[in-house]
């Protein structure tokens, strides 16, 4: 695929980039300044036929009107939530994720966070570093982990993953999705704040659409409860962050594990200062072996595309 | 709620003598409250001394050859942990003395622990915590790549009441277990290494559970650390002294072995602080086996313990001396 034009638009992981520079025409986006990008993409567009974004980068209209010669958006994510679909559609450009590869990844964060949370884990960490064991005593009691109710929203790929890996800790699962599928050993619940009040632990695990924006909202929050916990390992506006900062502050939510924000990087100042949450950079897939797997399925993907066979994991 | 000679002589008359080393804490004091008559080592005097048949130890308050000397009748240690190394086993065994621990209670959430120190040396939390914190996601962009749980080979040591819950939990992570320990368990369904060497060898993780006996101290020495490797993270939530700790900070900072998740050590509370500056390290006060169930869980083993052994019943979690 040496003459197909990609444009990969953000620098997301070294063995991608080295691998489409010797296998096809790279267009590096964040080489031209940010202002001068529109010209950039002028002065490309006849030979790029593929983009290659990634989460917090993604492909809008703007970008596919632009491209005037796009054949394929192979992104670096299993989200696509930042990919004009409707726009790819309408153009008949494929798109095609990464799913699978990361199932594991963020699974295992997913019940890591739950765990950290739970038991204080980085908090604790931060207390011995700072020598206060010695000089203050023992770091404060913390609530067992293990046979904790688990709600689960969204019952998929990664939902099954972080059901399975709690099953192992005695924890009852509890789920949601809007369509409803049998589990026999889980408990399914029709609503999101049904699920929330009978849990100790929410795990948002489903993809972010118009149906599942602020899924997580107040009431959902009141009804998890001051001892709950919340784990987002999905995307930042699953959850109305606003909502969730006054609900920690005021004690009506008990914690959080965030992996994810509504406008990433940036993380509302207020979280920083708070010792009932932990919060990470969106590493739900970031393992050397992971995104080794997903630079692999973009690649096979592109190829796929050039030699005229089925794609490998195609969305639309 | 400090137990009082003159307490002793008074409401407490008729009730089963029991010789405290230290104070007991509030919780048990509250849970075992009437029940019995509670003195301190410190307070006994030499009649006392002589007619108490069991000793109930809070937290770790060590239990030496001493104390036992001083308790010519006997019978029963009742220890509140799951390890039982601060009680001189020696002298319990010469003696017939029985000694009870309470692992069974402390078991999910040591093996908790254990699971989340995994997941968070090998995915960096703490460290990537602490960049988030810091403010330096919106300043100096993405956190680098860690290391991925789900396959990696663990390699436990101890496959006890903690073990097997920490094998248990980690095999739903999709990680292949393997362990050691004093001899191979028919029951379990994982590969046994007679040495801990040659675990380490095979294993990317390994996670102390173990007891710490004069067989077991300093077990994971430079040889067993070299064998892990440097892509090998330890994990101990055992004791201190399972662990050549000065090695351990030597092989972490030249890179002999790629991360540690520790919640005990050698000189407790101190820790080295060598370690307070490493970003591969995860690092807790001990504190593995502390939550409010595993307390509540703890008063009802001692006490059930306790009574068992007053009314003549089997005792309920006897140690294997």
């Amino acid at each position: 695929m040496e003459s197909l034009g990609v444009l990969l638009v953000a620098p997301m992981n070294a063995y991608l980039e080295q691998e489409l520079d010797r296998r096809c025409r790279l267009f590096r986006l964040w080489e031209s300044p940010a202002d001068r990008r529109d010209e950039f993409l002028r002065a490309h567009a006849a030979s790029i036929r593929a983009v290659v974004p990634y989460a917090p980068h993604g492909v809008d209209a703007a970008m596919i009107d632009a491209l005037p010669s796009l054949e394929i958006v192979s992104s670096f994510s299993v989200g696509i939530d930042r990919v004009d679909l409707a726009a790819c559609r309408a153009r008949g450009i494929r798109v095609t994720n990464t799913p699978d590869v990361l199932t594991d990844d963020v699974a295992d964060l997913a019940v890591g966070l739950a765990i950290a949370a739970l038991r204080k884990i980085p908090q604790a960490d931060r207390y011995v570093r700072a020598g206060l064991w010695k000089s203050k005593g023992d770091f404060t009691l913390t609530t067992r982990f293990s046979g904790k109710r688990v709600g689960i929203i969204g019952l998929g790929r990664i939902g099954l993953a972080v059901a399975k890996r709690v099953e192992a800790f005695d924890c009852p699962v509890n789920y949601y999705q809007r369509t409803k599928q049998e589990h026999p050993s889980y408990t399914y619940y029709p609503s999101v704040v049904e699920l929330a009040a009978s849990s100790d632990v929410l795990v948002v695990a489903c993809p972010l659409n118009e149906h599942t924006r602020h899924i997580v909202n107040r009431e959902v929050m009141e009804a998890l409860g001051p001892k709950g916990v919340l784990i987002n390992i999905g995307r930042g506006p699953h959850v109305d962050e606003a909502a969730m900062v006054a609900a920690l502050i005021d004690g009506r939510l008990g914690g959080a594990g965030l992996d994810v924000f509504e406008d990433e990087p940036n993380v509302p100042e207020a979280l920083f200062g708070m010792d009932n949450v932990v919060l990470v950079p969106h590493v739900g897939s970031a393992t050397h072996e992971t995104r080794t797997a997903m630079a692999d399925l973009v690649l096979g993907n592109l190829e796929a595309h050039v030699a005229g066979k089925p794609l490998l994991t195609q969305v639309v | 709620m400090a137990p009082s000679p003159s307490a002793a002589a008074g409401a407490d008359a008729g009730k089963p003598l029991v010789i405290l080393p230290g104070p007991l804490f509030p919780e048990l004091a509250a849970g075992l409250d009437g029940r019995f008559r509670f003195v301190l080592a410190a307070d006994a005097d030499e009649g006392t001394a002589a007619e108490a048949r069991a000793v109930l130890v809070a937290a770790l308050a060590p239990v030496s050859a001493d104390l036992l000397g001083r308790l010519p009748k006997l019978e029963l240690v009742v220890a509140t942990s799951a390890g039982v190394d601060h009680i001189d086993h020696a002298a319990c065994r010469r003696r017939g003395i029985r000694v009870t621990n309470t692992s069974e209670v402390f078991a999910p959430d040591v093996a908790d622990y254990a699971v989340g120190l995994v997941v968070a040396v090998l995915r960096r939390v703490a460290a990537a915590e602490a960049y988030l914190r810091r403010g330096r996601w919106a300043a100096d962009g993405d956190y680098p790549p860690a290391t991925k749980v789900s396959g990696k080979r663990v390699g436990i040591v101890g496959l006890g009441s903690i073990g097997g819950l920490v094998a248990r939990r980690l095999a739903a992570f999709g990680c292949v277990i393997a362990y050691n320990s004093r001899s191979p368990k028919p029951s379990a369904p994982y590969k046994f290494y007679s040495s801990v060497r040659e675990l380490a060898e095979e294993s990317d993780v390994l996670v102390l559970c173990c007891a710490l006996t004069e067989e077991t101290r300093r077990m994971v020495n430079r040889e067993v650390m070299e064998a892990l490797g440097k892509d090998g993270v330890l994990v101990n939530v055992g004791r201190g002294g399972l662990v050549d700790e000065a090695e351990l900070v030597r092989c972490l900072r030249e890179g002999v072995v790629g991360g540690a998740g520790l919640d005990v050590y050698v000189n407790e509370p101190a820790v080295p602080p060598e370690l307070f500056g490493m970003d591969n390290v995860v690092l807790s006060d001990h504190r593995a086996v502390i939550t409010p169930e595993s307390i509540q869980g703890v008063i009802d083993v001692v006490k059930a313990n306790l009574d068992a052994f007053f009314s003549g019943k089997p005792l309920i979690s006897q140690v294997q001396l």
